[in-house]
């Protein structure tokens, strides 16, 4: 479909004379997707330039940091086997960089300031020059400061050399993110000075009178652990307008098809510090690609975005009506709506928010013994010293401290202040729905049910294993990896080139953390070894653990660090090396 | 409220140092974590037992094979390392379930490199900045804060009177250089009471800071510096209190309790109950402070947080002097206790 030249026209016009629409042409509402051309970036020589720019987001304009100008960047549709030329440009008068996340390049080029190169000084034009190994969908955006949470973000979509094995009639990009009209630093410094600063939606004393959350047995114990069950997501709605393709809910992104076509959406969040759960009223999702990789084909009717997934989509609308796209931030705290229809100008019913859940035990690292309810809801947990659990198989006779910070679960982890709760019983979640989906009536993905469309390369069993803890204290906003912060010291993760490693990531947090490994890939530990999905940035359920299985085959130092741009801020940071066994003494 | 600042006083008298959080938490039993765990998976689902874990739960075994390192013990390689050769290095895989058909070496990890890998690319000189760069902005956290959470006018009988009581902090996560003041007054008469403390706080836990400096009285007179130590933080149900000793420079010893809770009534209106309790070792006529306990404070403060930063507030409080002082006071002709209705607003930035 061509979009008609009159409104591309108007469009344009706008642009010019209110700098509102500063979205590159393919994130315009009203697109035909990504075969109508406009203005992605393709070929061997890209030229791609940093800067100050104004976004209009619901009838407001602020500052934000542009590439090319816009909000998000251009789309960049490259070709497996190319060879690429990509040349930064800094008009900034401050450092910048651009990672590229997702792709499989030498490590020099992975735009880490600090790790991969010195960063992009103003004025600067930085050439990052590799060949593309890979296909898929992936993103790029900033690694210096919280430019990223600013809006210095873009879209990657890589073309396999053969037939693409996802077949679809047309292909829209997705972009989520979270914009903010407060600066990301001063968000940062307001969860430091106060922890739950954004969160209201938290516990009240109506709530209790009205019957509603928890029963005041359960307020109690969980008061007394200090640990808040409504503290999913820290950078809230209250802050944050989230965006479809720069486009917020009023602006009604809108992609278009016609009935009977499939549709390919490629889903990116590109969010600073949103966890979206994503669903379409209506219509099915067949889940075919996450994190750039194809996987088999499941159906679903909605699934969780961690920061930094991506997840392919094809959807098959068959009615000629509108169909609500709907990403809502986990805590349920706001939501964007775009829309796919078949003409401009179609709107689709937009459900309200859903209830904002609460956490469990179990988002503790209590294991499974879910206190928060159900057989529980009875007891008296004011009296927990002396309370006799010997008829609750599994819990010890001691409630009272609830062994929510026993040292000796995790001997690795450094305690201190920055460590308020370690996981006694880390659970691996990859097989339950993620926080707050527990009880939706359709079907939600999980990610046992991701399976490699093609058979895991490294068929090795790991020669080692090793355990990384998510640590923090929300108090005191203080965020690591084995209770040190990377700025105290934290010595690098040191792997041997091509060392067979499983990693055991054990979230001593009540929060989801999307963990990113840079310049890899790593198979996610789940069922039987084969063909597990392999992905760049796994999520990890609070109190929970994930493991995956990581071919050390890329040589160089690499960025690993939780995705919740603030956390990583906050220390949740490491640096991985990648060595020939006799460098590494 | 009580209870907290009960918990702060025994915190208090127990003296600084690591143990200060666990002083405030209910009585723990320090093996429960192990056992727990080993008591309910089941062998076959549990990838140590084989190995390391006899159906007996035994500690011991666990350290005294982190000394031994056996060869066959796949875990020696990470989480048995030299630096906690004293912990239990299973607890935290207990609850794993083995993923089907893997197997898991021992190989012992390789030592962390020394050098950079951009440095053979770009040069170090190039890359040191950035890197000194990175490390700051990963953790290497400044601010500060400055809040009052009372800042009051208060209507009662007699002649009205005036209150403040805020605090800044400047530093990092764990060491921060603390600013108090507080102090009341009556709008016609002159100022009752001011103080004011510079403190090194020091986080010593999750939940709690320690602090120590010194405390200037610029009323009553005659002036008064002390020398002060003391802790703050967050108590068990979310109970923020306070305790504080102070030495003056005369040898008077005192001493102070505080604690307040936020009560959300709903998302932004907010109910705070507070209390404040004050001691003396011994009697200091020249000030009005008997010995023994001095002065007893309770109130119900009801705000509405326009912003989390601005809130409004109205409330009652109750004031009372105590003993000896409560005497002093009488001789003095002054009231020994009162209720004010009081009106103000709690800001911070």
């Amino acid at each position: 479909m061509i979009l008609p030249t009159s409104r591309r026209g108007f469009l344009r016009a706008a642009s010019l004379v209110t700098g509102a629409m500063a979205v590159p042409g393919w994130a315009r509402s009203g697109t035909g997707g990504l075969a109508s051309g406009s203005d992605v970036l393709s070929g061997e020589d890209i030229k791609l330039s940093i800067g100050h720019a104004m976004h209009s987001v619901g009838g407001r304009s602020g500052h934000a940091i542009a590439i090319n100008g816009t909000v998000p960047g251009p789309l960049i549709r490259l070709k497996e086997g190319q060879n690429v030329r990509l040349s930064v440009t800094n008009t900034l008068s401050e450092d910048t960089s651009i990672h590229w996340h997702g792709l499989l390049l030498p490590f020099q080029y992975d735009g880490v300031p600090g790790i991969s190169f010195p960063g992009i000084k103003p004025g600067e034009t930085f050439v990052y020059e590799f060949p593309i190994r890979q296909a898929g969908t992936y993103w790029y955006h900033s690694h210096s400061g919280l430019q990223e949470a600013m809006g210095h973000f873009g879209s990657i979509v890589i073309d396999p050399t053969g037939a693409d094995r996802v077949q679809s009639d047309r292909e829209h990009v997705l972009v989520l993110s979270d914009w903010s009209f407060m600066h990301p630093h001063k968000i940062y410094t307001r969860l430091k000075q106060n922890g739950g600063n954004f969160n209201f939606q938290k516990q009240t004393l109506v709530g209790l009178i009205a019957g509603k959350d928890q029963s005041a047995a359960d307020r109690r114990m969980w008061g007394a652990m200090r640990m808040d069950p409504t503290d999913i997501s820290d950078a809230t709605g209250a802050i944050y307008t989230y965006l479809v393709n720069g486009h917020g809910p009023a602006e009604n992104w809108t992609g278009l098809f016609a009935p009977g076509e499939k549709v390919r959406l490629r889903i990116i969040n590109a969010s600073a510090m949103t966890n979206f759960n994503v669903r379409i009223p209506g219509l099915a999702m067949t889940v075919v690609a996450a994190d750039g990789n194809n996987v088999q084909p499941v159906e679903t009717d909605e699934f969780q975005i961690g920061v930094a997934e991506t997840y392919d989509v094809v959807v098959h609308p068959t009615e000629d009506k509108a169909y609500g796209f709907i990403a809502e931030g986990i805590d349920r705290s706001g939501l964007v709506r775009a829309t796919l229809a078949p003409r401009m100008g179609m709107v689709a019913y937009v459900p309200p928010l859903r209830k904002r859940p609460l956490l469990t035990m179990k988002d503790m690292g209590m294991g499974d013994m879910d206190m928060s309810g159900g057989a529980m809801a009875g007891m008296d947990h004011s009296n927990m010293p002396g309370m006799d659990h010997g008829a609750m198989p599994g819990m010890s006779h001691d409630m009272g401290s609830m062994k929510m910070l026993d040292p000796s679960v995790a001997p690795q982890v450094k305690m201190g202040p920055g460590v308020a709760m370690l996981s006694s019983m880390p659970m691996d979640r990859t097989a339950e729905r993620p926080t707050g989906l527990e009880n939706e009536p359709h079907r939600v993905l999980t990610y046992s049910q991701l399976r490699s469309l093609d058979a895991n390369p490294d068929k090795r069993d790991p020669s080692r294993e090793i355990d990384i803890h998510l640590t923090a204290n929300m108090e005191r906003y203080m965020w690591s990896f084995d209770g040190v912060k990377f700025s105290e010291g934290a010595e690098p993760l040191a792997f041997r080139h091509n060392e067979r490693v499983r990693v055991n990531l054990i979230n001593d947090t009540m929060m989801p953390h999307p963990i990113h490994l840079h310049g890899h890939f790593f198979e996610v530990v789940m069922g039987e070894k084969g063909n597990r999905p392999v992905k760049h940035t796994v999520n990890v359920l609070p109190g929970g653990k994930v493991s995956f299985d990581l071919t050390a085959d890329a040589l160089g130092d690499w960025a690993f660090h939780c995705h919740m741009m603030l956390h990583m801020h906050a220390g949740m940071f490491r640096v991985v090396t990648v060595r020939h066994d006799e460098d590494a003494a | 409220m009580i209870r907290a600042t009960i918990g702060a006083l025994v915190a208090l008298a127990l003296v600084p140092g690591g143990a200060l959080a666990q002083t405030a938490a209910p009585a723990a039993d320090p093996h429960a974590g192990h056992t727990m765990p080993m008591a309910t998976v089941p062998a076959t689902a549990d990838p140590h037992a084989g190995h390391s874990m006899p159906a007996a739960p035994d500690q011991d075994a666990g350290r005294d094979m982190g000394a031994a390192k056996p060869a066959s013990d796949r875990h020696a390689g990470h989480d048995m390392g030299a630096a906690q050769p004293a912990a239990d290095p299973h607890a935290g895989h207990n609850m794993a379930l083995p993923p089907t058909g893997d197997t898991i070496g021992n190989a012992p990890a390789p030592a962390p490199p020394t050098d950079h890998a951009a440095d053979a690319v770009w040069g170090a000189a190039a890359v040191a900045p950035s890197r000194a760069a990175l490390r700051r902005e990963h953790g290497g956290f400044t601010g500060s804060m400055i809040l009052f959470n009372l800042a009051e006018y208060q209507a009662r009988a007699g002649t009205d009177g005036y209150r403040w009581e805020g605090e800044g902090w400047f530093g990092g996560d764990i060491n921060r250089f603390v600013v108090k003041t507080e102090g009341e007054g009556d709008v016609r008469g002159p100022l009752e009471k001011a103080e004011v403390q510079a403190l090194y706080s020091r986080a010593i836990g999750p939940w709690w800071n320690l602090q120590a400096g010194v405390r200037h009285d610029i009323r009553p007179e005659p002036q008064r510096t002390y020398a002060t130590v003391g802790i703050e933080g967050l108590a068990p149900y979310w109970f923020k209190a306070a305790g504080a000793l102070f030495l003056s420079n005369k040898g008077e010893l005192r001493g102070r309790i505080e604690g307040f809770y936020d009560q959300r009534i709903t998302q932004r209106l907010i109910l705070q109950p507070r209390a404040e309790i004050e001691a003396s070792a011994k009697s200091i006529p020249e000030i009005g402070v008997g010995a023994g306990l001095t002065d007893i404070e309770l109130g119900l403060r009801l705000r509405y947080e326009i912003a989390r930063e601005f809130a409004p507030y109205i409330g009652v409080e109750w004031a009372g002097k105590v003993g000896e002082t409560a005497r002093f006071a009488r001789d003095a002709g002054d009231r020994t206790s009162g209720t004010s209705f009081v009106a103000g607003i709690r800001f911070w930035f």
